[in-house]
């Protein structure tokens, strides 16, 4: 069966470029792309193929784009399977343009042993419609003491090791597992903060946390975490990537890092490009996000920071919390966004407001992370995994959270006006999801 | 309507003109509960209940004194040995008492925030007692009742705050009442303990005590939380009395007839001299507390007024 898509806006981070055009997928996987609007596809060979052989979509113009891969998915199996499945975080992935998602370890028990993980990737297969590639915990029961069976976790499909945000305070322990990470050739994914000054923070330290009187950490922290992982990636050549970069003054220590050469990646999280430390006024727990949100300076510098390259990746940070652990005073209220389905709307905020164009975003979202993990997806060129998604970049509405198919529904942006929204979403070249 | 609140949560919601009713009714009941006969009928039928999830004495007193003589049915509950321990919620407590049918709930927790997430699940009217580090707004109406009767006016005064600003939610609810009524305020106090960032919502912060005191109509003081302290701010009692504790010879600085105010509970030898502290000419610490019942009454019965008039609207 050979899919022929028309008449699309294709946007194409590897090249960066934003021009009409349409692909042909057979097999699951891209076979070619060609440009020009709706009559291009008269040109080439295999056109007047009876409707048996050939399905054509016409995308009216719409964007196509390489599915989203979206490194650092919470889903809460194994342990709160009533936050998130497999099954509903598959389907929100699908509703959201994700065509792989990156999971993260920390459930509970974390994902620490190859059989934990042989469970997890059993229970994804079953019930995710898009790819989902396991993360391991880089320590066991992310406690910063002993490290995980890297080899073997590799062996049974990890593809990453992380502690998500428990920061391996021990510094003994972190240099030997990085040391150890690199010989297996394995990609360490870290939080980069300093322990002891982010403890029990809910807020940024600023004019805000100060008005409303909530534990905060310094920026300051995530500087000084990573300027400690930048001088042990020179001991360890490990490979390695942070996992969330959201403030100016760490910019520059990455940047020094990349020239010397390191293997070292950054992202950001969606929230932190789109939303600041103002938007917790009134105490408004679906905000609260870990690290916390950040001044509208640092906002900015990251916004700049991912259009230059310099930070490389942007994830949701999908977390689910239930409404109990989010319906408590904003100190004790857990951290976390549900954003699978809302990272692309939010991410053409960018778009619109000028500060991105689409193929940017794309390079960050989609080419990069699958760069990062080794995946041939991220692209739209012949050859690569039909992994697609097709959207109308300007259509507006309001987010009603309790539309989102997550089991979870904490997002910040509801009730909010958004632009953009995902028609369809195709995995290895068949259809996951139609927006009807 | 003069006060168009159902809740008092904070000082931050108030305009000026709002915090000048709540004082002039305040000033009637100074002269009630001067009177042998305490009573006025202004809650009466109507039910209070206290719920204190930290520790308090004066300020429960007061609310329940308040109440009492407004002729309110009062209840006290001591939630720290109650079914949060159990692992009930804030929301779950908060939705069993509206079962009950309060009138006015005065609520003190140890989070910051938490009557802003209580006020919107409820169906009564929420005075903040104190919320963790953010705010106490009948403190900060107290003491702008006190200072306006000793000075005469609540506008442009230099008002020195000092000691522990960052633990402080007295701090910060004087901080916005005095702004709004247009006073300079200096906050004094070591950069441990007075984070910079208040500098960006206009007081001016000295970590030099003299300095700081130099010509201003009012000193607060604030207690040194030592509950609170998680360890390191200062290096010992003894030196942050040396360097700003308030003595005679630090508060020489201030204007002659500057007065001295505390909110109490105080640590004497700690952040104020003793004899200070008991000097009538010069503190009015007495006159605070008396203060704080009758802006607690005006509060209340500012509240219940606007809680009747919805409840007769919602009648038809």
């Amino acid at each position: 069966m050979t899919t022929l898509f028309t008449n699309a806006r294709l946007i194409d981070p590897e090249a960066g470029t934003d021009t009409p055009g349409g692909l042909i997928v057979s097999q699951g996987r891209i076979t070619a792309v060609f440009p020009g609007g709706a009559d291009a596809a008269k040109e080439l060979p295999g056109h007047g193929l009876s409707p048996d052989e050939v399905a054509e979509v016409d995308c009216s113009g719409m964007c196509l784009a390489p599915g989203i891969v979206d490194i650092g998915v919470k889903v809460c199996e194994p342990g709160e399977r009533h936050k998130e499945s497999y099954k509903s975080a598959g389907l929100a992935a699908a509703a959201g343009g994700v065509t792989t998602m990156v999971t993260r370890p920390d459930t509970s028990p974390a994902i620490d042993s190859p059989e934990t993980l042989e469970f997890v990737t059993r229970r994804a297969q079953a019930d995710a419609p898009v790819n989902v590639l396991p993360m391991a915990a880089l320590t066991k029961g992310r406690e910063g003491r002993e490290m995980t069976e890297i080899g073997f976790l590799m062996d049974a499909g990890a593809v990453a090791f992380s502690d998500c945000d428990h920061v391996v305070a021990n510094t003994k322990v972190f240099t030997r597992a990085l040391a150890y990470a690199k010989s297996c050739g394995a990609l360490v994914v870290a939080h980069p903060q300093e322990p002891i000054l982010s403890k029990g923070a809910a807020a940024t330290a600023g004019k805000f946390a100060a008005l409303y009187g909530l534990p905060a950490v310094s920026p300051m922290a995530e500087r000084m975490g990573l300027d400690r992982d930048i001088a042990l990636l020179e001991m360890t050549g490990a490979k390695y990537h942070a996992d969330q970069i959201t403030t100016a003054r760490a910019l520059p220590a990455l940047e020094r890092a990349k020239a010397n050469g390191l293997d070292i990646t950054a992202g950001t999280s969606i929230h932190h490009l789109t939303l600041n430390e103002l938007d917790v006024s009134g105490y408004r727990t679906f905000f609260k996000v870990k690290p916390p949100l950040r001044s509208e300076e640092d906002r900015l510098a990251v916004v700049e920071a991912v259009r230059t390259g310099l930070i490389d990746i942007i994830s949701s940070m999908h977390t689910p919390q239930d409404e109990e652990s989010k319906r408590l005073p904003f100190e004790e209220s857990a951290a976390g966004a549900v954003a699978l389905e809302t990272l692309l709307p939010a991410a053409l905020r960018l778009y619109h407001a000028g500060q991105l164009d689409l193929p940017a975003l794309w390079r960050a979202m989609s080419l990069n992370p699958a760069r990062r993990l080794g995946l041939e997806s991220g692209r739209l060129a012949a050859g690569a995994p039909a992994d697609l998604v097709l959207f109308d970049p300007d259509a507006p509405f309001v987010l009603d959270r309790f539309q989102l198919k997550s089991k979870s529904q904490n997002t910040p942006f509801d009730t909010q006006r958004m632009q953009g929204r995902v028609l369809s979403t195709y995995v290895a070249g068949e259809p996951v999801y139609r927006r009807t | 309507m003069s006060f168009p609140h159902r809740h008092l949560l904070g000082i931050e919601q108030l305009k000026p003109h709002e915090i000048t009713a709540i004082l002039d009714l305040a000033d009637t009941y100074v002269d009630l509960n001067r009177r042998a006969a305490k009573h006025s009928d202004a809650l009466a039928g109507l039910t209070q209940i206290n719920m204190f999830f930290e520790n308090s004495t004066r300020t429960q007193a007061s609310f329940e004194l308040a109440g009492k003589r407004l002729g309110a049915d009062v209840m006290n509950m001591a939630m720290q040995a109650s079914s949060i321990k159990k692992g009930e919620t804030l929301i779950d407590t908060a939705m069993t008492l509206n079962a009950m049918h309060p009138d006015l709930l005065v609520v003190r927790h140890p989070h910051s925030g938490a009557m802003d997430l209580l006020s919107q699940k409820v169906n009564y009217a929420v005075l903040n007692a104190g919320d963790g580090k953010h705010e106490h707004p009948t403190q900060a109406l107290l003491d702008a009742l006190t200072i306006r009767r000793a000075k005469g006016r609540l506008h442009r005064l230099n008002i020195a705050i000092c000691g522990d600003i960052a633990h402080s939610r007295v701090a910060r609810s004087n901080l916005f009442l005095l702004g709004k009524m247009e006073n300079r305020i200096r906050l004094v106090g070591p950069p441990t303990l007075v984070p910079s960032q208040f500098a960006e919502f206009g007081a001016e912060v000295y970590d030099d005590m003299h300095e700081g005191l130099k010509d201003v109509d009012v000193v607060m003081m604030l207690r040194l939380q030592k509950e609170r302290m998680d360890g390191g701010f200062i290096p010992s009692e003894r030196e942050y009395y040396h360097r700003y504790g308030l003595d005679a010879d630090k508060l020489a600085q201030a204007k002659p007839d500057a007065i001295v105010m505390h909110p109490g509970p105080m640590n004497r030898g700690v952040e104020i001299d003793g004899t200070i502290a008991d000097d009538i000419n010069r503190s009015v610490i007495q006159e605070q507390v008396e203060m704080g019942v009758a802006v607690r009454m005006a509060a209340m019965d500012l509240l219940a007024q606007n809680l009747r008039a919805d409840r007769q609207a919602a009648a038809g």
